[in-house]
């Protein structure tokens, strides 16, 4: 469930962008053949910075209702104070051993669940009998949400690495396992007929046709894999870690101290990012040609 | 021009049912080695059915189907190549490695041997330069011959064309039609080619095949012995293409 409300809320953030993109360089365009040779400057380069605005502006009326005591600042610290506490963990080092820590979890979490869904996916995609017999248990097991998971992996395998990493494979599992499977069971049957008609063979036409025509499914996938990685590391560091930005979390409501949830929050948000960023640089690559 | 004493491709008493339904019934077919043969009919005939019969692709179906005298339901599809209708082209892949899915499983398609002759094939169908493009950038026309020249690639017993050029415009088509002339004629390949089009299976075939009815059977066989290179209008493939239609009962 969630990891198709996130592919979908990504797909259509997607096409928004494009359209954005698009329009704004025709428009431009138009612009500069009517005026003839006054060059007007290319509106659509500093297009990606209307971005900034919305985000901007929340952040100065964000400082004026903390500043004028609209909210009290102790539940919430001005813009300021949570820079500065930023700026302080990482001065003194404390900031980076919590990320490093999270970014490796999320590394391995994320690794070990698109391996595994990778495996599954292309055994239910060719199989029909691995299909019967895995995707009814599987789809069902997908809409089990994060948290739920938490005491029983807690159980089993302690408050370890190993319970958090497990966790987080758990849910960049379900992603690239769907995403896969359908992609390769969705393998256009013309194709499949030509690798016949030539003989390709299993192997052949597997490696020369099914893996790549299922190839732009599998990378939708482990985007979405990683985003439910970084959701996941949120619910195993939140209930038992000493150490990683989700402990930061917790630390800062038994502290009570509202700039380090903030800052952990914006961090959160930050890495995320980066991360959805560079897989959709990867599948931009890869499938743009 | 007629079958000769071995055929290449021999059809006998072929009846194919799809569950309830039987789309060929009683088909015999012998086509000689060198000969170009076109298989018209109107939809629904089982014209398509016959030639995934024939390229392998039905493992199901009664009656006796060879290729230099193997069963198509034997080894796979060996003999044969197939054009389809549409390019089906892995759009992902440039010509060179579209080309060279139609060679032989035992040519290495890494190899120099294997480079010259998919190189060759890319230049035999008039696409020197195109051999880095890929399928996104290529006209109808120029996919559709990627594609012929993939199924020559395999250099088959029997090349078989499933209504290669419907979907081309009218120029387009004219000029694929000579392509395939020229290539049959160099090649000296075995072509059996299906299509709704009389005028183009009287210009381009030395006989032309009927099927007719519901199941599809042989209605008539048509010889078209007028000399090659051909007239579009010479007034006997003008009369032949009468025939032919008659033939079809319109």
């Amino acid at each position: 469930m969630a990891a198709d409300t996130r592919r979908e809320s990504d797909v259509s953030r997607e096409s928004d962008a494009g359209r954005g993109s698009t329009g704004g360089g025709s428009a431009s365009e138009a612009a500069s053949h009517s005026l003839g040779p006054v060059p007007l400057p290319a509106a659509s380069r500093f297009r990606p910075l209307l971005g900034l605005l919305v985000p901007a502006a929340l952040v100065v009326g964000w400082h004026l209702v903390v500043a004028t005591g609209t909210i009290a600042a102790y539940q919430l610290p001005t813009p300021v104070r949570v820079a500065e506490t930023l700026y302080g963990m990482g001065a003194s080092g404390e900031l980076w051993g919590h990320v490093a820590v999270t970014l490796r979890r999320v590394a391995l979490g994320a690794g070990l669940g698109i391996a595994v869904g990778t495996v599954f996916g292309t055994a239910t995609g060719l199989s029909r009998t691995a299909s019967d017999l895995l995707d009814p248990l599987l789809q069902s097991l997908k809409n089990i949400p994060s948290l739920a998971w938490v005491p029983l992996f807690l159980l089993w395998f302690g408050i370890g690495e190993t319970a958090k990493v497990l966790l987080i494979a758990v849910g960049a599992f379900f992603p690239v396992y769907l995403n896969l499977s359908t992609g390769i069971a969705a393998v256009d049957e013309e194709l499949l007929e030509v690798a016949a008609v030539y003989d390709l063979g299993r192997v052949e036409s597997l490696r020369r046709v099914v893996f790549p025509a299922a190839l732009p499914s599998l990378l939708v996938g482990i985007r979405g894999g990683v985003g439910l990685a970084w959701m996941f590391v949120v619910a195993a560091e939140l209930i038992a870690a000493s150490q990683g930005v989700g402990f930061l979390l917790s630390d800062g409501r038994t502290l009570a101290r509202p700039d380090i949830i903030v800052a952990s929050i914006l961090l959160f948000a930050f890495l995320g990012n980066c991360s959805d960023v560079a897989v959709k640089e990867v599948r931009d690559r890869v499938v743009g040609r | 021009m007629s079958s000769g004493a071995d055929p290449v491709l021999a059809v006998d008493g072929l009846r194919k049912r799809y569950d309830d339904t039987v789309a060929l019934d009683g088909v015999d077919l012998a086509v000689a080695d060198g000969e170009f043969v076109a298989v018209v009919g109107p939809s629904g005939c089982g014209k398509s059915t016959l030639l995934r019969v024939l390229s392998g692709l039905e493992a199901r179906f009664e009656g006796r189907v060879t290729v230099d005298g193997t069963d198509v339901r034997a080894g796979g599809n060996d003999d044969v190549g197939m054009v389809f209708q549409e390019p089906r082209l892995l759009d992902w892949a440039d010509v060179r490695e579209n080309v060279a899915v139609g060679l032989p499983a035992d040519v290495d398609p890494a190899s120099p041997a294997a480079r010259d002759r998919v190189g060759d094939l890319i230049e035999t169908v008039g696409l020197d330069g195109f051999a880095d493009s890929h399928p996104g950038e290529l006209s109808g026309g120029m996919a559709q011959r990627v594609s012929l020249a993939r199924g020559l690639a395999y250099d088959p017993s029997v090349l078989l064309l499933d209504e290669p050029f419907s979907a081309l415009d009218r120029l387009t088509k004219a000029d694929q039609q000579d392509h395939l002339l020229d290539v049959w004629e160099q090649r000296g390949t075995t072509v059996v080619l299906v299509t709704h089009d009389v005028e183009e299976a009287v210009y381009l075939a030395d006989r032309v095949v009927v099927l007719a009815g519901q199941p599809g059977t042989v209605a008539s066989v048509v010889d078209v012995d007028v000399e090659r290179p051909r007239e579009r209008a010479d007034p006997d493939l003008v009369a032949l293409r009468r025939e032919v239609t008659d033939a079809l009962g319109r």
